[in-house]
C-alpha cells in the first residue's frame, strides 16, 4: 500500500486548458509508482476567478464539488481534503461539514491567513470534533512575505498545533521550497505535526535530517506537483529504512491520522 | 551503460550534505545503477581560484576509472588556457565554469573567449544554472543563477563550442533552444535533473518538442538524490533507443567521442 498525502487535481474552470491531461497523467503515473490512494485537494479555481491562495467561497465550493465527484468516480484511489478560506468562518465550517459528510477525509488550509491566527481556531476545533487531520501549506523558513499568499512557516504552524493537540497537522511539502532545515528544528517537539515529504526538492541529506528530527513515526509520503521526486525519495527510503519502518512512511502513519476506514487496507 | 554527467565530489559550503566522498558517490552510483559519472570538485566552485581543486579531481579520477573529471576553468585568471590544455591532456570530457560564482559576466568577453577556446580544443563546456532551489539558499549564498541569455550568447560566440547546461528547468530549455538556430541548438545538451516529470510532464513535452538527442542523464548528486534521474526516466513511455541515448549515447556525442 502506498498513500500520497499531498495530491492535487484540476478542473474545467481553472486557467489550464490541459487540465484533463494533467489529471490523467497523475493517475497514470500513480499506477506506475504504485500509489494506492491520492489524497488530494483543489484550491478553488487555481487562480481563474479568485487567487489560488485567497479563493472565493464560490470557487472553493466548485472545486470541492469537483473533487467529491472525482472521489466518487475513483473510489479505489482518490480521497479528498476539503479546502476552505478561514477568512469566512461560518461558511468554512459549513463547507467542512458538508464535504466530510459527503466522504472527504481531511481539511486543507493553504495561505489565506497566517497559521497562528485565531481565525483558524474554529476550523481546528471542528477538525478535532470530526477526527480529521489538517494539511497546511507551508513556506519553509519564510523570511519575508511572498506575493500572492499569506504563507506560514513551521513555527507558526507549531503555534496552532500547540493550541490544538488533538488535531494531527501535516506540514506541507517539506521539499516544496524554502529552507527545510529550520522547519525540522521547529517540529521536533510538536508530536501532533507530521512531515509531508512531498515537493520538487530531492536534496541529499533531507531525509536523514527528517528521521533525525521527528523519527519515522511522523513522516508521510507524498508528491504534490512532481511525482518523480516523490518516487525518488521513496526509492531512497527503501535504502535507508527496514521494511517495517518503510511501511509506516508508505501508508501506516497516514492511516493512523486519517479517520478509520478512510483507506481500503485500513 | 548509464552515465551521470552531473555529479560532484567534496563538501558543499552552505549546508551539510552526506555522501560527498569519492567512495560514497561510488556507492550511490552502485545503488542506482550508474556506471560512470562526470565529476566536479564541488568546494572549488566557491573558491577564489576554483582551479585549485583540479589537481585533486584529476588524481581522483585517475585512480577511479568510473569517474570522468570535469575540471574548472576560470577565464578571468591569467593562466586559464593552460588549465584548459591540462584538462584536455587528462582526457576530460568537459570543463566547467560557474561565472556567477566567480563574479564575472556570464556572457562577457572572458566567458566568450573560454567558449571559443573550448570549441577550438574540441572539449565541451559545462554550465550550471543553479545548485539549489533559490528559495532555500543560504542567506550568504547570493550568486545569481545563470541567465538563459548567457547560454544563447555563448552558443553563438563560437561555431564549434558544445555546451552542457545542467540544472535547467523547462522554461529555460525552451527559451534557449527556440532562441537558437537549429545548428546552434544541435551543439547544446541539457541534463534532466531539474526538469519536472508527471503530472506536469515537462520532460515528456521537451523530448517531443526539442528532441531526445539533446538530453543527457544528470543527477546533481550528492546535492540531490541520484534516484531522481531513474525515477524520471521510468515514468516515461520512452522508446528503448531514446532511453539509451539519454543514459549514455548523447553524453558520448557531447564529449565528442
Amino acid at each position: 500500500m502506498l498513500i500520497d498525502v499531498h495530491a492535487h487535481f484540476l478542473h474545467d474552470r481553472t486557467p489550464r486548458a490541459d487540465w484533463r491531461e494533467r489529471n490523467a497523467s497523475r493517475l497514470r503515473a500513480g499506477e506506475r509508482v504504485g500509489i494506492g490512494i491520492h489524497v488530494a485537494s483543489i484550491l478553488g479555481s487555481w487562480g481563474a476567478t479568485s487567487p489560488t491562495y485567497f479563493p472565493s467561497l464560490a470557487d472553493l465550493r466548485y472545486g470541492n464539488d469537483w473533487l467529491l465527484a472525482l472521489q466518487r468516480q475513483h473510489p479505489d484511489r482518490v480521497r479528498g481534503y476539503v479546502a476552505v478560506n478561514p477568512n469566512y468562518t461560518a461558511e468554512s465550517l459549513a463547507e467542512i461539514r458538508r464535504c466530510l459528510d459527503a466522504g472527504m477525509i481531511g481539511i486543507k488550509l493553504a495561505a489565506s491567513r497566517r497559521a497562528n491566527d485565531a481565525l483558524l481556531d474554529p476550523v481546528c476545533r471542528l477538525a478535532a470534533e470530526r477526527g480529521v487531520p489538517i494539511l497546511h501549506h507551508i513556506w519553509q523558513h519564510r523570511r519575508r512575505d511572498w506575493p500572492g499568499q499569506e504563507a506560514s512557516d513551521a513555527r507558526e504552524l507549531g503555534e496552532l498545533a500547540a493550541r490544538h493537540p488533538r488535531v494531527p497537522f501535516l506540514l506541507a511539502h517539506l521539499g516544496g521550497g524554502g529552507d527545510w532545515l529550520p522547519s525540522l528544528r521547529d517540529l521536533r517537539p510538536l508530536a501532533n505535526v507530521y512531515v509531508d515529504l512531498s515537493g520538487s526538492g530531492v536534496d541529499g541529506g533531507m531525509l536523514e535530517a527528517c528521521l533525525d528530527a521527528v523519527g519515522v513515526g511522523r513522516l508521510l509520503w507524498g508528491c504534490d506537483l512532481t511525482i518523480e521526486t516523490g518516487w525518488a525519495k521513496l526509492r531512497y527510503l527503501e535504502h535507508l529504512l527496514p521494511p517495517a519502518d518503510l511501511e509506516r512512511v508508505r501508508w501506516r502513519n497516514a492511516a493512523a491520522i486519517f479517520p478509520a476506514g478512510a483507506f481500503p487496507s485500513d | 551503460m548509464r552515465t551521470d554527467v552531473n555529479a560532484f565530489l567534496g563538501s558543499y559550503p552552505f549546508r551539510r550534505v552526506p555522501g560527498t566522498s569519492p567512495d560514497a558517490v561510488l556507492a550511490a552510483m552502485d545503488r542506482v545503477g550508474l556506471d560512470e559519472a562526470w565529476v566536479t570538485h564541488l568546494p572549488g566552485v566557491f573558491w577564489r581560484d576554483p582551479t585549485e581543486g583540479n589537481a585533486w579531481l584529476l588524481e581522483t579520477a585517475r585512480q577511479q576509472p568510473r569517474f570522468h573529471p570535469v575540471p574548472a576553468v576560470h577565464p578571468g585568471l591569467a593562466d586559464w588556457r593552460d588549465t584548459l590544455r591540462a584538462a584536455g591532456d587528462a582526457g576530460a570530457p568537459a570543463v566547467r565554469a560557474d561565472p556567477t560564482f566567480y563574479g564575472i559576466d556570464p556572457a562577457g568577453p572572458a566567458m566568450r573567449a573560454l567558449a571559443a577556446a573550448c570549441g577550438e580544443a574540441g572539449i565541451a563546456l559545462s554550465l550550471a544554472v543553479r545548485f539549489e532551489d533559490g528559495r532555500q539558499r543560504h542567506p550568504n549564498d547570493g550568486a545569481p543563477e545563470l541567465p538563459a541569455a548567457a547560454v544563447r550568447a555563448l552558443i553563438r560566440s563560437d561555431a564549434r563550442v558544445r555546451l552542457l547546461v545542467t540544472h535547467a528547468d523547462r522554461p529555460f530549455v525552451e527559451e534557449v533552444h527556440f532562441g537558437s538556430t537549429p545548428e546552434e541548438a544541435s551543439r547544446l545538451w541539457w541534463d534532466i535533473c531539474w526538469i519536472w516529470g508527471p503530472p506536469e510532464d515537462h520532460l515528456q513535452t521537451l523530448l517531443r518538442t526539442v528532441g531526445a538527442a539533446r538530453f543527457v542523464l544528470g543527477t546533481g548528486q550528492p546535492l540531490r538524490l541520484p534516484e531522481n534521474g531513474g525515477a524520471k526516466l521510468d515514468l516515461l513511455d520512452l522508446p528503448p533507443a531514446d532511453r539509451t541515448a539519454i543514459e549514455s549515447g548523447n553524453a558520448r556525442a557531447l564529449a565528442g567521442r
